[in-house]
């Protein structure tokens, strides 16, 4: 299934202020992986998705999804194959009902009612989120709108997907939750985030991206656990990795 | 601060009541906001004077209540909370105008009967649209402006400000106390403040607007609103429409009370 | 200052929501012709913006009291008057449907006055004349203060017509007047400081969006002139269509224009609706119907259509008002009572 891959090469990118947010970057992400993306804060991950999804354009280098160019003409095919979920999911679920919103993208794309509906369902179920279709989104509690704001991108049966920060500002239960959600889906996945546990735990592979450079791309276990490459980049080996802080005794 | 608190504890308070399954909020949205206007409209065409068969409006509101099985008093102390505007206006009526007429042997100010008749009817108008909106709530009567063919970039739009009123009233929320407990025993923001204070909230605005605006385009928006289908008008809402407006036109046409009052002491005679 | 239900009459109503859905109408294909789709969800998130903003105390120095933004102007400024207009019209429709603030009927009045003088007329002739030579905090000072002060005097003096066409309150017009303007010069000073403030904030920390701000609403003064012109004609006719139509319908509803009498300043006016309430006794065709004025009705007043009441009439009207509202709360309690047996049983 090679119109899976997804393929970066040279990639460049830079603001209008001057500022170069992504300097020669190239990766390949093939179907079925689940591949992190860390790095301090600023140091490109964010306009590396949004360079993606097509919201910017780069200045040099270029993006394949299998053998399609990302670019303005063939927008419309790369995202309903690539699916983003967004950091807040306060702006990704912008109707008045969970289900107008999950509908959002399958109306837009034409389909027909029945078939939005059946989509609609299909997306709340995967997440788990039937029960709450009819609520209103911002009534929702973190967790569960994260989960809403999932299902509205799966509703566009997307092969790839795409999170920011999907662990962002849960609480324990809540984020565990999402990470064995992530876990049960086939797509293909690029995950950013701080959360270092979260990608340890979702990821096999990882990129580390510093001041628009990738400086490491390779094992997550093998990344996360290389103390002297995580601290010289404003990262911190996962708990998880480290040793116990009790007797010292070394983990896993 | 505590008048954001309460803004949000309303709407959710409405949006709440609008999720209600009963008879009144199964009926067709348009039909339900058609219901209102046509209420609307006989309640204020009542003279200025007329105060008697304005009384017969006021079970339109009750059977909505008992129907709807909605709680009588949140509503009624948000119908009150606008009440002091109306009267702000309304008592000076009786000043400008002090005629007095007799009610049978009881001489009373004509101004303080038209006062009386406004305030009547602001609670009755108030009360009847929020409890629109109360049985209705914003989807469905989105989906109403739909079918009465109004613009879908207006529909949208509407919706978009109904859905990040909350968020942003939060934001706000969280920037006075932020400021509050930096500025103690002030009572607002100062005038130095103004700009950055309002303004950082709007650039926030804007980034959101950004946002929203990526996740929508992500999602195949392109300037066009795709509605789903509109809930179709079955018999029962024609016969609501047709049942609440004949019965407004009678009440209009025929004082009811006078006439029931009447027949009460023609028959004790 | 938000137009009540309570204080229009169906023919005011009428006519200005006509009047608005118009101007609405041409907005929406201005911002059609715009191709920018970025900008409706813009709106939308401005337009919550609004509502929030307003929720900020802004201390006013010296007085001890404080006040709020009222947001026309502003919006107009961000994103122009077409889209501005749009976007208060959709925050008084929720203000009307959630706060009670306004109605439905006086929903077209209150778009006109809060919107239309604000975003038609303040910001394209005052504000951008202010701003003409390019931005600087003196020319948005000036512009937005001005352009401020006369939006919402022209919106006051707006609710002062409405009402008295109106015929809801006893209110001199003179008196109207001069309780509305020195009121909303108040609150437009206010209003052109905070956006004053505003808007000088966001043109220092961020000017692209000053700058897309301004692209694209060249405002062509020919065409406003047209738009105005147009709407003042509308007004009219429509007005007087509904007028007519309520007055030859004698069985229909009484739309209470002819009601306005008296007053020396619309005394103009007052002709037609005592020719218009003549022929309105002359229809009415219940003969007690209490819009007709009985000569012999005890009128102590200056001859104003008051209605005949005798002693008989108004008693009656006690007994049954009586009635009529224990009848409704005896019918609200017995539902009530009856959907919660029901819901026990079936729980």
């Amino acid at each position: 299934m090679s119109h899976h891959k997804l393929e970066v090469k040279n990639l460049h990118f830079s603001y209008p202020d001057g500022h170069e947010a992504v300097k020669n970057m190239s990766f390949t992400i093939y179907h079925g992986e689940s591949v992190g993306i860390i790095g301090a804060n600023g140091a490109g991950k964010s306009t590396l998705l949004m360079l993606i999804m097509g919201i910017i354009f780069p200045d040099g280098g270029e993006i394949l999804l299998g053998d399609v160019h990302v670019t303005k003409k063939t927008l419309s095919m790369v995202r309903q194959r690539l699916g983003m979920v967004f950091q807040d999911p306060d702006d990704q679920l912008f109707m008045t009902s969970v289900y107008d919103d999950v509908a959002f993208g399958p109306r837009n794309y034409n389909l027909d009612e029945e078939e939005v509906e059946n989509r609609v369902n299909y997306a709340l179920e995967m997440v788990g989120i039937a029960h709450l279709r009819d609520r209103a989104p911002y009534k929702l509690s973190g967790g569960e709108k994260r989960a809403a704001a999932v299902a509205s991108v799966l509703s566009l049966q997307p092969d790839m997907l795409i999170m920011d920060e999907p662990t962002s500002a849960l609480d324990p239960k809540a984020r565990r939750r999402i990470i064995h959600l992530l876990n049960s889906f086939e797509h293909t996945k690029i995950i950013t985030s701080h959360d270092l546990d979260m990608i340890l735990d979702t990821c096999q592979r990882v990129l580390v991206i510093r001041q628009g450079e990738i400086i490491a791309d390779g094992k997550t276990l093998e990344v996360l656990s290389n103390e002297e490459l995580l601290d010289a980049y404003g990262l911190e080996t996962p708990l998880s990795l480290q040793n116990c802080p009790k007797c010292g005794s070394l983990k896993g | 601060m505590s008048n954001i608190m309460s803004a949000l504890s309303d709407l959710r308070l409405l949006d709440n009541l609008a999720r209600g399954k009963t008879f009144i909020h199964r009926i067709n949205p348009l039909v339900k906001l058609l219901t209102t206007v046509v209420y609307l409209t006989v309640v204020v065409s009542f003279g200025r004077y007329e105060i008697s068969s304005l009384l017969t409006f006021i079970f339109y509101p009750v059977l909505i209540f008992a129907l709807a099985e909605l709680p009588v008093t949140p509503i009624l102390k948000k119908v009150l909370f606008v009440q002091p505007l109306i009267i702000g206006i309304g008592i000076l009526n009786p000043i400008f105008d002090s005629h007095s007429v007799l009610l049978g042997d009881i001489a009373v100010s004509r101004g303080w009967i038209t006062f009386l008749a406004i305030f009547i009817k602001s609670g009755l108008t108030v009360t009847v649209s929020i409890l629109l909106i109360a049985t209705t709530g914003m989807d469905r009567l989105a989906a109403a402006l739909r079918m009465l063919k109004i613009p879908k970039i207006f529909v949208l739009q509407l919706i978009l400000t109904y859905r990040y009123i909350s968020v942003l009233m939060e934001e706000v929320h969280r920037m006075l106390r932020a400021y509050s407990l930096r500025a103690p025993g002030q009572k607002g923001v100062q005038r130095n403040h103004w700009g950055s204070f309002a303004g950082q909230l709007l650039l926030r605005t804007f980034d959101r607007a950004q946002r929203v605006y990526q996740s929508m385009s992500l999602r195949g928006f392109n300037g066009e609103y795709h509605t789903g289908k509109s809930a179709k008008l079955g018999l029962i809402d024609f016969a609501y429409f047709s049942g609440w407006s004949i019965f407004f036109i009678l009440a209009r046409i025929y004082d009811i009370p006078v006439l029931m009052g009447s027949l009460l002491i023609g028959v004790m005679k | 200052m938000h137009m009540a239900d309570a204080l229009i009459s169906p023919a005011v109503g009428g006519t200005m929501l006509v009047v608005s859905a118009g101007v609405a109408a041409y907005s929406i294909k201005k911002i059609k012709s715009e191709l920018d789709e970025k900008k409706i969800p813009l709106m939308g998130v401005l337009g919550a913006f609004v509502f929030a903003a307003q929720m900020i105390n802004f201390a006013i120095p010296a007085t001890g009291s404080s006040g709020h933004l009222g947001g026309g102007l502003l919006l107009a400024i961000m994103l122009g008057p077409y889209a501005g207009f749009l976007t208060m019209s959709s925050i008084l429709l929720i203000q009307a449907l959630f706060f009670g603030d306004g109605g439905l009927l006086a929903y077209g009045s209150n778009v006109f006055n809060l919107g239309f003088f604000t975003c038609f007329i303040a910001y394209p002739y005052i504000y951008k004349w202010f701003t003409r030579k390019g931005l600087s905090s003196k020319s948005i000072f000036n512009g937005s203060m001005i352009s401020a002060i006369f939006g919402l005097q022209l919106g006051a003096f707006g609710v002062v017509l409405e009402t008295l066409l109106s015929g809801k309150t006893e209110l001199p017009f003179r008196t109207f007047v001069m309780l509305m303007q020195p009121m909303h010069l108040a609150i437009g000073v206010v209003e052109g400081l905070v956006t004053a403030a505003v808007v000088t904030f966001i043109w220092k920390a961020r000017p692209e969006i000053m700058e897309k701000a301004a692209l694209g609403q060249a405002l062509g003064r020919i065409q406003i002139k047209k738009v105005v012109t147009g709407l003042l004609i509308a007004m009219i006719f429509i007005g007087g269509a509904f007028s007519w139509f309520a007055s030859a319908n004698p069985d229909g509803l009484e739309w209470s224009l002819e009601k306005v009498t008296g007053t020396a300043e619309l005394e103009a006016e007052g002709n037609i609706y005592r020719v218009l309430s003549d022929f309105q006794q002359k229809t009415a065709f219940l003969p007690d119907y209490s819009f007709k004025t009985d000569e012999d009705a005890v009128d102590l007043g200056s001859g104003d259509a008051w209605p005949a009441v005798d002693a008989g009439t108004s008693i009656s009207g006690f007994v049954g008002g009586a009635m009529t509202l224990a009848l409704a709360s005896l019918i609200g309690f017995a539902v009530s009572l009856f959907k919660k047996r029901k819901r026990v049983a079936s729980a």
